[in-house]
């Protein structure tokens, strides 16, 4: 069967078997600090509504901004402020955070105010919850002159191990179903496609079973290939469409992509009244126990998660927050789960790759990877001698980090690393440049 | 329960190719045909081939360890690949002494000289063995096969003479020529092992050996069959034209450069001095290979197709 998709790209070993079809297991600890960095999503951090000793409830909203690329956040549990100090998050760094003392009760606060769909998403702190944590409400904002014909359900979910979105297509096929038809209700010229590689054939039907009776809706079966579920690789599959290089958007291509798990919880905010509270978690590895998926507050500590997965075995070498392709190396399981969040894997020595990094030799296997059709020895050669002008000028600023041309270099050269380094050195540069010319 | 955890940029996993990995993928799909020649032509054909790899791994550990200290990289193979198609590329009958210069000189002068692997503009097996053929012509040129000396297919067509060999003899390499270039069976059946295990693609071989074999026919220099299976057309064309670090990265580079191959090899097999030319072809196609590089450069995802670059 010829399955769309897109040109380039890895297969790595998928390993989801470990936690497939585990149905989603709800956590919900009867104590213990659950922690909320003020910043959990891209754009300004939001500043506490509470201090400390105030009483929180679940679902009450703890702390927002005024900017409009932010998002607020809610309570995941009832309990009391215990302070606002810096705490490590996922990353490895030390972030201002409102620490809650978890008092079991799981008393709930009251439901949101109905109001313009828009506004509503924004209010419930909804982000992309894929793990790139774009607020969703300005995804959905787009410029008037860039009519949208395309919603995108994003549930390729390409990276090896995480399961959470096809369990909960298959737990919850019409709550999404129906998230993606309010997103309809905002853009009515627009069609929504579910994109779903086709290693999930459980999910695949159960979703087209369900969309059956909406005939904007379409679900598509897309080849398995990493990285299908990175937005313009989804979107050249789906609608053959490519993105414009950066900084130009899916808009600029009618196109609207959303995360499984964002579009459910749209559904939760606009029929149920309900913010972003909790997440759903893969928790696998060779080296978890036994691997799940599970429902958790937010803010919840990993070393939880570990637990009520029966604890490590085979010697984790490497513990990490979202998928073995892109996901953070985290330092430490006393870190809390946050929006972004959508997997915690722990690696033994025999999956995680520690290898040495040789002299590349050429072999052109990174240029044949990556998506984006760049050529990433060229782009690491140049990083390498500070030559950001050459990094820029052959689009290293388009890299998405997918990391599949590391995946694939024979010489395990740090590959993103370096793309990581370019990046942000051509960011600065720009933002001095602005600065210098802003005082002229 | 441990809390040290390796912190590193993504990705976590990695594909199954290594540096090593490849190489030693190398060396086994140029086995046979080694060991088929030394069946028709002695043990010496097996002296040369120890010779030629310890002299290259030796020379790149010597350099490494004594002279720039650095940590050197003779565990990666690529200098023992070096040394066994120097080997191949050489008359059993060369005195050891040549080979081990060949070796050196291909080592250090044409590798490690510009920096190590990945950093040398020509391969290093064939350089070597161009500086040899210019230094020791008669040495290099004089082929003993089962007690009798005469000259090569190549060169008697070269001479004008009339060649006649049975197809089976073509096939298993039971003709005068080099170490490695005689079995055309066992190159060929090398080539799709390593096409098979993804180390190489099928566009340099097959357009190189297509467009040599069908313009050296058109040129009038011989029949397409013998075009292929006499000379090193198939060893140059499998196993040295596409060496990562001398040949083009993108698709529509190596199709340029392996048709660049093949017409240099039809025209100085044709017209030129030498009996044979997949050496200097291949060898001048490597200077070609940053341009080629530089004008084939992919479109990248989203960008609008410009005019020339």
């Amino acid at each position: 069967m010829n399955l769309p998709t897109f040109l380039g790209g890895v297969h790595p070993p998928e390993c989801k078997e470990l936690s497939e079809g585990k149905a989603i297991e709800n956590l919900m600890p009867s104590s213990g600090e659950f922690i909320y960095p003020l910043s959990q999503h891209i754009g300004a951090p939001c500043s506490p509504l509470v201090k400390k000793g105030d009483r929180v409830l679940v679902g009450q909203k703890i702390a927002d901004s005024e900017a409009f690329v932010s998002a607020p956040i809610f309570s995941g549990v009832s309990g009391t402020v215990k302070e606002i100090a810096l705490k490590m998050t996922v990353a490895g760094n030390f972030d201002t955070c409102i620490v809650i003392t978890n008092d079991g009760m799981y008393e709930k606060a009251e439901p949101l105010e109905k109001s313009d769909p828009v506004k509503m998403i924004r209010s419930a702190g909804i982000v992309g919850l894929g793990g790139a944590c774009f607020p969703t409400h300005v995804k959905l904002s787009p410029p008037k002159d860039k009519p949208i014909d395309f919603i995108i359900v994003n549930a390729a979910e390409c990276e090896p191990f995480l399961t959470c979105d096809d369990n909960l297509m298959r737990a919850c096929p019409d709550e999404i179903i129906k998230g993606l038809e309010k997103v309809l209700e905002i853009f009515p010229n627009a069609k929504g496609v579910i994109g779903i590689e086709s290693n999930k054939p459980e999910a695949i039907k159960i979703m087209t079973e369900h969309a059956k009776n909406s005939p904007k809706i379409s679900v598509q079966p897309l080849k398995v290939k990493y990285p299908q579920g990175a937005e313009k690789m989804l979107i050249k599959a789906i609608t053959g469409r490519e993105v414009p290089l950066v900084p130009a958007l899916p808009a600029d291509v009618g196109c609207i992509v959303l995360n499984t798990a964002t579009t459910y919880q749209i559904y939760l905010a606009l029929e149920k009244n309900l913010p972003l509270t909790e997440k759903i978690v893969t928790v696998s590895g060779d080296a978890v126990a036994s691997p799940k998926n599970l429902r958790v507050p937010l803010g919840i500590s990993v070393k939880e998660l570990i637990d009520a997965c029966g604890g490590f075995v085979n010697d984790p070498v490497k513990l990490i927050a979202g998928g073995p392709m892109m996901g953070l190396a985290m330092r430490s399981v006393d870190v809390p789960v946050v929006k972004g969040t959508s997997g915690i894997l722990a690696l033994s020595k025999k999956l995680a790759y520690l290898s040495e990094e040789s002299s590349c030799i050429r072999c052109g296997k990174c240029v044949e990877a990556c998506p984006m059709h760049l050529e990433p020895t060229f782009l690491d050669h140049a990083v390498r001698l500070r030559d950001y002008e050459t990094f820029e000028a052959h689009g290293g600023m388009n890299c998405i980090e997918c990391g599949s041309c590391a995946f694939a270099c024979p010489a395990s050269r740090h590959l993103v690393q370096s793309y990581k380094n370019g990046k942000a050195a051509v960011n600065e540069a720009r933002k001095n440049k602005a600065k210098a010319e802003a005082k002229k | 329960m441990s809390d040290k955890f390796i912190v590193s940029t993504s990705p976590h996993v990695h594909s199954k190719f290594s540096t090593r990995g490849i190489m030693g993928a190398v060396l086994l799909a140029l086995a046979p045909a080694g060991i088929t020649s030394a069946y028709f032509i002695g043990y010496r054909s097996f002296a040369v081939m120890a010779v030629c790899v310890a002299a290259c791994v030796l020379s790149e550990w010597v350099w490494q360890k004594y002279i720039m200290k650095t940590k050197s990289t003779i565990s990666d193979l690529s200098a023992a690949v070096t040394g066994l198609l120097i080997a191949y590329n050489l008359p059993p009958d060369i005195p050891f002494y040549m080979a081990v210069c060949g070796c050196v000189f291909a080592i250090i002068v044409v590798k490690q000289f510009y920096g190590g692997i990945r950093c040398n503009i020509v391969n290093p097996a064939l350089a070597a063995r161009a500086m040899m053929l210019i230094s020791w012509p008669t040495a290099m040129t004089t082929w003993t096969l089962q007690g009798m000396s005469g000259a090569t297919p190549l060169a008697a067509m070269k001479a004008g003479q009339a060649v006649k060999i049975s197809c089976w003899d073509l096939l298993v390499g039971n003709m005068g020529g080099c170490i490695g270039e005689t079995c055309s069976v066992l190159l060929i059946l090398g080539g799709l092992y390593l096409i098979w295990e993804e180390v190489i693609s099928w566009r340099i071989p097959v357009i190189y050996i297509a467009t040599a074999a069908i313009l050296g026919q058109l040129f009038g220099h011989g029949s397409a069959v013998y075009e292929i299976f006499t000379g090193g057309l198939l060893l140059g064309a499998i196993f040295m034209a596409t060496d990562y670090t001398t040949s083009p990265m993108t698709p529509k580079g190596q199709i340029i450069y392996a048709f660049g191959c093949g017409l240099l090899t039809a025209l100085i097999r044709t017209w030129g001095g030498y009996p044979e030319g997949v050496s200097f072809s291949i060898l001048i196609m490597n200077i070609a290979v940053p341009l080629i590089d530089q004008y084939t450069a992919p479109k990248i995802f989203g960008a609008v197709k410009k005019g020339g670059k």
